[in-house]
C-alpha cells in the first residue's frame, strides 16, 4: 500500500507548475481583452474603455480578407501535398524494413529540426538560382516542405498499432492489395492522418519564418501580422486579428486531441 | 498420384487492378521504390537540393565592388565570418541560447513532474491540453502578446505601480548589459520572449521522461532516509536529464536561427538570424548569409552529437 503522504503533492511544487502554467496562459488572455480597448495609438493598460467596433471595422478591412483568403488556400494545398507524401513514406517506412530506413526519418525531420530560416533562405536562393519566380506556389512548396512530418509522426504511430495479422488475414480472405487498403488500412489510420492534416493545417497557417523568405508580393496572414509588428499603424484591428488567430488555431489542437487520445501518441506533442 | 506433384497455384486475379495486385504481390520492392519515390524526390531535390546549393554558396565570395557573385572557390567569405563584429554575433546568440535554455528547464521541471507523477484523470488532460495549446498558438501572436506586456504604458509597468515596486523595474533597467530605455527594447524583454514562446518545447519530452520514472523509486529513496533535495539530486534529476537534453535541442535550436523575436523586442543589435536576414535581404551578400548559417548547423551537429550519447533521443 502507498502512503497517502507519498502521493500528495508537496506545497511548494504545486505553486511552482501553476505559476509555470498561467505564465503560458496569461499573455494569451490579454490579447482577448485588448481587442475590446477604446485606445487607438497606444497599448495602455488598463484599456481606458471597453468597445466592440474593432470587430466590425476589421470585418470590413480587404486587406486582412486578402491575407486570410491567401493562407487557408496555401494552407489547405500544403496539407493536402503533406498528407500524401507523409503517409507514403509513413507507410513504406513501417510495412517494410530495408536499407536507409533511418536516413529517412531523419531526412523527413530535417526540415523542421534545422532552424527555420535556414530551410527559407535555402529555398529562397534556389528559387533565385533555378529563375523561378516567387508565386502562390513558391509559398505552397515550402510550406508541404515541413508539413510533411506532422503527417508522417502521427501516420508512423498509428501504423506501429495496426497488427500485421489484420492485413495477412485480409489478403487471406481474397482480398487483393487495393481492397486490404481500402477497408482495412484505411479505416484504421483514417482519424491519424485527419489529426495530422489538421496539425499540418494548423502549422501552415501560422508559419512566417520560411514564408518571408518564400513570399513575394503577397503577404499571407502571418506576414500581415508581422509588418504590424514591425510598423504598428492599425493597432485596434491588430488586436482583433491577433484574437481571432488564437481562437482559429485552438480548433484544429483540440480536434487532432480528440481523434487521437485514446493512442499511446497524441498527436501534437512534437511541433 | 499426380496431383501431389503439381504445385498448387492460386487462380489469377482478374481485371487491371486484380493484376496489379498480384504484380505488386510478386514484386515487393517496386511497389516500395513507387511508394517511397514522390516523398523522397520531394524531399530530396525541394529541400536538400536548396540546402546543398545554399551551403555551396558560403565558399563563393562577393565582389567589393561591383557586389556581385563571384563563381569562385574561395574561403574569403570564411575570413570575415570570423571578424570581431560577427564574432560578436555569434557570441551574443549563443550566450543567449544558452540562457533561455537554462530558464527553460528550471521553469518548466516542476511542470512537467506535476503532470507525470501527481496530476489525474481530469488534471492530466489540462495540464497536456494547458501545454499543446501554447505550444501551437500563434507564434506571432505570442510576441504581439508580449509587445503589450512590455510596453511602458503596458500591464506590467501598471503592475509595478500599483505594488510601488517601480524602484525595482527602473535599477533592473539602468543595469548595464541586461537594461534599456524599457523592457521590450532590452535584452530582457528579448529573453523573456525567447522563455516563453519555447517553453512548451522543454516541458514536452521533461514529462515524457518523468513518466517512466517509476513513483516506487522516489519513494525507495525516501524510505532509505534521503531528504527530497538529495531525492531530487541522486535519483530524479539524472532520470530526467534526457528528457531535459532533448527539451535543450529544440530551445537551444529555435533560440539559434530566430530573427523575428530579437527584431520586435529588444536591443538594435544583432542574432545570427538577424544577421542571415539583413544580409542575404539589404546586403544583398548570399555568400555571407549562407556562412552564417553554416554556424547554427555546426552548433547544433555538435549539439546531436552529445545528445546522443547522453540518451537523449530515447526521451523524444
Amino acid at each position: 500500500m502507498r502512503s497517502d503522504r507519498l502521493n500528495r503533492s508537496p506545497m511548494g511544487l504545486k505553486i511552482a507548475a501553476g505559476v509555470g502554467l498561467a505564465f503560458l496562459h496569461l499573455p494569451i488572455l490579454l490579447i482577448f481583452l485588448y481587442a475590446f480597448t477604446t485606445e487607438e495609438k497606444s497599448y495602455q493598460f488598463p484599456p481606458p474603455g471597453l468597445t466592440t467596433q474593432w470587430f466590425a471595422v476589421a470585418w470590413n478591412r480587404p486587406d486582412v480578407w486578402a491575407a486570410l483568403t491567401l493562407s487557408v488556400k496555401v494552407a489547405s494545398i500544403a496539407t493536402a501535398v503533406a498528407l500524401v507524401l507523409g503517409t507514403l513514406c509513413a507507410a513504406a517506412v513501417s510495412q517494410t524494413r530495408f536499407f536507409g530506413r533511418e536516413t529517412i526519418s531523419l531526412l523527413v525531420i530535417l526540415p523542421i529540426a534545422l532552424p527555420g530560416i535556414i530551410t527559407g533562405i535555402a529555398l529562397r536562393s534556389a528559387f533565385s538560382m533555378a529563375d523561378i519566380p516567387f508565386s502562390f506556389w513558391t509559398i505552397v512548396l515550402g510550406h508541404a516542405t515541413f508539413c510533411i512530418v506532422v503527417v508522417y509522426n502521427n501516420a508512423v504511430a498509428r501504423f506501429r498499432r495496426i497488427s500485421g495479422s489484420l492485413i495477412e488475414a485480409s489478403m487471406d480472405l481474397g482480398a487483393d492489395g487495393f481492397q486490404t487498403f481500402r477497408y482495412i488500412i484505411l479505416p484504421n489510420i483514417g482519424t491519424a492522418l485527419l489529426a495530422g492534416g489538421m496539425l499540418a493545417f494548423a502549422l501552415s497557417f501560422d508559419e512566417v519564418i520560411v514564408t518571408t523568405f518564400t513570399a513575394g508580393q503577397q503577404s499571407t496572414l502571418p506576414i500581415w501580422m508581422l509588418e504590424e509588428l514591425i510598423r504598428p499603424r492599425q493597432r485596434p484591428v491588430t488586436n482583433v486579428v491577433a484574437m481571432v488567430v488564437v481562437l482559429v488555431t485552438f480548433l484544429p489542437i483540440l480536434g487532432a486531441y480528440y481523434l487521437t487520445r485514446d493512442g499511446d501518441q497524441i498527436a501534437g506533442a512534437g511541433k | 498420384m499426380t496431383a501431389f506433384a503439381e504445385p498448387i497455384a492460386l487462380p489469377e486475379r482478374r481485371g487491371p487492378a486484380g493484376r496489379l495486385s498480384d504484380f505488386f504481390w510478386k514484386h515487393p520492392y517496386l511497389l516500395l521504390t513507387i511508394m517511397l519515390a514522390p516523398p523522397l524526390l520531394w524531399l530530396g531535390i525541394v529541400y536538400l537540393g536548396s540546402l546543398f546549393a545554399l551551403l555551396l554558396q558560403s565558399f563563393f565570395s562577393i565582389d567589393d565592388f561591383s557586389g556581385l557573385i563571384n563563381y569562385e572557390f574561395t574561403l574569403a567569405t570564411y575570413r570575415q565570418l570570423l571578424s570581431e563584429t560577427n564574432l560578436d554575433i555569434i557570441l551574443r546568440t549563443v550566450l543567449m541560447a544558452a540562457t533561455v535554455t537554462l530558464a527553460s528547464a528550471v521553469i518548466a521541471f516542476p511542470i512537467a513532474y506535476y503532470a507525470a507523477r501527481y496530476a489525474q484523470g481530469k488534471w492530466k488532460v489540462l495540464f497536456y491540453l494547458g501545454v499543446m495549446l501554447p505550444l501551437w498558438s500563434s507564434y506571432l501572436v505570442k510576441i504581439y502578446a508580449w509587445k503589450l506586456i512590455l510596453a511602458k504604458e503596458g500591464i506590467l509597468t501598471w503592475f509595478f505601480e500599483k505594488l510601488h515596486l517601480m524602484w525595482l523595474l527602473d535599477a533592473w533597467l539602468a543595469l548595464p548589459v541586461v537594461g534599456g530605455n524599457s523592457l521590450s527594447v532590452s535584452y530582457t524583454g528579448t529573453f523573456i520572449v525567447f522563455v516563453y514562446v519555447w517553453l512548451p518545447f522543454m516541458i514536452l519530452p521533461i514529462q515524457a521522461a518523468l513518466e517512466r520514472v517509476p513513483g516506487n523509486l522516489i519513494e525507495a529513496s525516501s524510505d532509505l532516509g534521503g531528504t527530497p533535495a538529495q531525492t531530487f539530486r541522486f535519483v530524479l534529476f539524472p532520470l530526467a536529464l534526457p528528457g531535459i537534453v532533448a527539451g535543450s535541442i529544440f530551445t537551444f535550436s529555435l533560440t539559434l536561427g530566430d530573427y523575428i523575436i530579437p527584431q520586435i523586442v529588444g536591443s538594435s543589435r544583432l542574432f545570427i538570424g538577424q544577421a542571415v536576414y539583413a544580409q542575404q535581404g539589404t546586403a544583398g551578400n548570399i555568400p555571407l548569409a549562407a556562412a552564417f548559417t553554416v554556424v547554427p548547423i555546426v552548433i547544433m551537429g555538435a549539439y546531436l552529437f552529445v545528445a546522443k550519447r547522453m540518451g537523449a533521443f530515447d526521451a523524444l
